[in-house]
């Protein structure tokens, strides 16, 4: 599923003011792909052209670099990112059925973003949060002790919050 | 003076300075370590592991190519824990390629497949064949290059390659992990990638994952074709690297057997390039003069190397101004072919197929150029590579070695030594010198002009011609296009004339050429070598002139009129055009 991305003058010029503070600095260009991620969401190849022509570097380079993080994405991520850990800890208390859960809930799989842009599920490695397994994260808050119940309840609340 | 440190290395002792690597150390010892990814000055990341050796003291193997030597080292290069480990890291790299060698462009020069035979590698993982297990980048759009990352090992070669050599950095590393593939940006075609075609990733790719692309077959068809005529003209630097595919050494001159192997191959006509080289300075020469006198655009740029136009057309484009109309050699003996030569042996230009054997991988971009040919047909239909008439030569069972070297069998085919020299990094700028001055100065001139030979990126000089000062550069390989078209801009310097060539040391190291291993191009200086056949040709030439060549005076005489004339503008000129990569 692909959604478009709007790359508006202004989150554009979010960008340059970004690329000309960056610039500055020895090796801007991971702070401005952090940056870029941030503004639009993700860094498809038209914005890579900005990035590779204003740091003087190749199209090709920028999207090796891109395309190596898992941070980075180079198509639209959903309005609410959910990431299901699948460290040791949270995998033997069960997190792989809160991700099927996840999965079954929004009709999609990990990686993907459902139709409407709101959700894009992913599995990641330790949080760091072992002490709360089986964790999940929704955008910046932490859910632990979770269950399937916590987790399609909390899909309930944004969905009917938006 | 490098301080000395003094080592053993298999029992060897030597002495080497203490800047080398093991590496390097090793090869003064005799000693040949395996070694795949290394490419001296260009790519010394250590990503492969198969140069590892074992040093005493130390933990683990290390990678021989970036551990620097030190005194007193005790160095093992051939112990069974290396034998077993390079054995496994070159099993593991097998189980990610895709074994076509039958039909890979690189069967007698896979510097990978060597090592697998060095090693008698089981090839335990060739049934997983894991290089399905990910996407695969198969492109060949832009009809010049063909990418297939199903063959690639990932040594990272070809990115570096790009990255130092053509300045572009058009290739690089696409995802992680097990997904990685080598590529423009995302599966992106390549004639959108901005790439110039310039062939070095070919030339620094162990495998076949990069190649030219394969126009044997369509040769071999056109060539069993009864209602067609084949015409094939072969370009100067291929003389002086053909005989390399055929064990002969670096810096030989075969052009007789070339000519005697296409014959044999059942060429109906030769043509020699030289000939429109000649042309070509005809026609540049009179177009500087023109430019010069009537106060038109400067400097003059030439216009022979389809690489540095591809590289002109995509980062460049304001300087399109200043770039010759001619087409190149081979754009002009094409047109020639099928217009002039076709009247000439009576046939019709679509039963002619025109072929050219070039050193280049963007001749086979630039023939495919839609204003190159009219009424629907191709001045040029099929482009070879020196290597892919060396396959064919092979493929033939031709005993190249033993043929008697013959003369070309066509017409245009007369050469004098500048149209030998423009294969030659300066050689196309002294050609057109020697025309040049001579024209201006309405009487005999030097024939040499040595200042602009040699391999320095960026060559400049001053002549005098007729009272005034001619200011000429001489600019090649990517990397120093960019530099010298950045000094333009800002330089208070009134250029006259500049020649260009996309490939370092010009056509003899186009991307086209045989493929000199890695060890061999650390010690050889290829270009040098094959400069001096080229030069030599032209010493021993009995007109060192363009302007004296019988045949160019019959040409204007019976056909083309005078240099600039309607017809030769008509089929000797073009036009080129912006172009913004990324953009399809």
């Amino acid at each position: 599923m692909s959604l478009k991305i709007q790359i508006t003058e202004e989150k554009l010029a979010q960008l340059y003011g970004t690329m000309e503070a960056n610039k500055k600095k020895p090796g801007p260009l991971m702070p401005t792909l952090h940056a870029a991620q941030k503004i639009f969401g993700c860094i498809p190849l038209p914005i890579q052209k900005i990035i590779a022509k204003e740091l003087n570097e190749s199209i090709a380079k920028i999207n090796g670099v891109v395309t190596f993080y898992g941070n980075f994405s180079i198509e639209p991520k959903g309005k609410n990112i959910i990431s299901v850990c699948l460290g040791t800890a949270c995998y033997v208390r069960g997190s792989q059925g809160i991700l099927d859960a996840f999965a079954d809930e929004l009709k999609i799989k990990p990686g993907e973003t459902t139709a409407d842009g709101l959700f894009t599920l992913e599995a990641t490695r330790c949080i760091g949060a072992c002490g709360l397994a089986p964790v999940f994260t929704i955008n910046e808050t932490i859910q632990g002790n979770s269950t399937v119940q916590t987790a399609k309840e909390a899909i309930r609340q944004i969905r009917h919050q938006s | 003076m490098s301080k000395m440190v003094h080592l053993t290395i298999d029992g060897r002792y030597v002495e080497v300075p203490a800047h080398y690597t093991v590496l390097k150390a090793a090869e003064v010892a005799g000693i040949r370590i395996p070694r795949l990814c290394f490419l001296e000055g260009i790519h010394e990341q250590a990503n492969c592991r198969v140069c590892v050796v074992k040093i005493e003291g130390q933990r683990g193997l290390k990678t021989s190519c970036s551990t620097l030597v030190q005194e007193g080292m005790v160095v093992s290069s051939n112990n069974k824990e290396v034998y077993n480990t390079i054995s496994f890291n070159l099993e593991l790299l097998a189980g990610n390629h895709k074994f076509e060698c039958w039909k890979c462009s690189r069967e007698n020069s896979c510097e990978f497949l060597d090592l697998l035979r060095r090693f008698n590698v089981e090839n335990d993982f060739s049934n997983a064949k894991l290089f399905e297990q990910k996407d695969i980048l198969f492109n060949e759009s832009s009809g010049a290059m063909v990418l297939d990352s199903s063959k690639c090992v990932l040594c990272g070669r070809c990115v570096s390659a790009c990255e130092k050599q053509s300045g572009l950095g058009i290739l690089n590393f696409n995802r992680r992990g097990s997904k990685t593939f080598v590529g423009p940006a995302q599966f992106h075609n390549l004639d959108d990638a901005g790439c110039i075609y310039c062939g070095k990733c070919i030339q620094a790719c162990p495998t076949g994952a990069i190649s030219e692309f394969d126009e044997i077959k369509s040769f071999e068809r056109a060539l069993r074709d009864p209602d067609k005529t084949v015409v094939v003209q072969v370009a100067p630097a291929v003389r002086a690297a053909l005989g390399e595919e055929f064990g002969y050494k670096i810096g030989t001159n075969v052009e007789g057997q070339i000519f005697a192997a296409l014959r044999e191959l059942g060429v109906n006509e030769i043509i020699d390039t030289n000939f429109t080289a000649d042309l070509t300075i005809m026609e540049e020469g009179s177009e500087f003069i023109d430019r010069l006198k009537n106060n038109k655009v400067l400097p003059l740029f030439t216009s022979c190397s389809p690489g540095w136009i591809n590289y002109l057309e995509q980062y460049y484009p304001e300087y399109i101004p200043n770039v010759s109309t001619c087409k190149s050699p081979q754009q002009m003996a094409g047109a020639l072919i099928k217009t002039y030569y076709a009247g000439k042996i009576g046939k019709h230009a679509k039963d002619i197929v025109s072929v050219s054997i070039m050193p280049c991988v963007a001749k086979k971009a630039e023939a495919r150029r839609p204003e190159m040919g009219r009424d629907g047909y191709r001045d040029v239909d099929i482009v070879l590579t020196t290597r892919e008439l060396a396959r064919l030569i092979r493929h033939q069972s031709i005993p190249f070695r033993e043929l008697e070297p013959i003369k070309p069998f066509g017409a245009l085919a007369q050469y004098t030594g500048a149209a030998a020299i423009f294969g030659a990094t300066g050689g196309v700028m002294e050609a057109a010198l020697r025309t040049v001055t001579e024209i201006l100065e309405g009487h005999s001139t030097p024939v040499e002009f040595t200042d602009i030979r040699g391999l320095e990126n960026i060559k400049e000089a001053t002549y005098k011609v007729a009272g005034a000062d001619v200011n000429v550069a001489v600019v090649h390989g990517g990397r120093a296009i960019k530099d010298f078209l950045e000094h333009l801009k800002t330089t208070e310097k009134q250029y006259h004339f500049v020649e260009f060539m996309g490939c370092t040391g010009g056509c003899i190291n186009g991307g086209g050429q045989p493929i000199v291993p890695a060890e061999i191009q650390e010690k050889v200086d290829v270009r040098a070598r094959r400069a001096k056949v080229l030069y030599s040709i032209d010493e021993l030439a009995s007109f060192r002139k363009s302007h004296q060549s019988e045949a160019v005076k019959t040409i204007y005489r019976d056909f083309l009129g005078e240099p600039g004339s309607h017809r030769s503008h008509e089929l000797l000129h073009t036009h080129y055009t912006k172009k913004v990569p990324y953009t399809r």
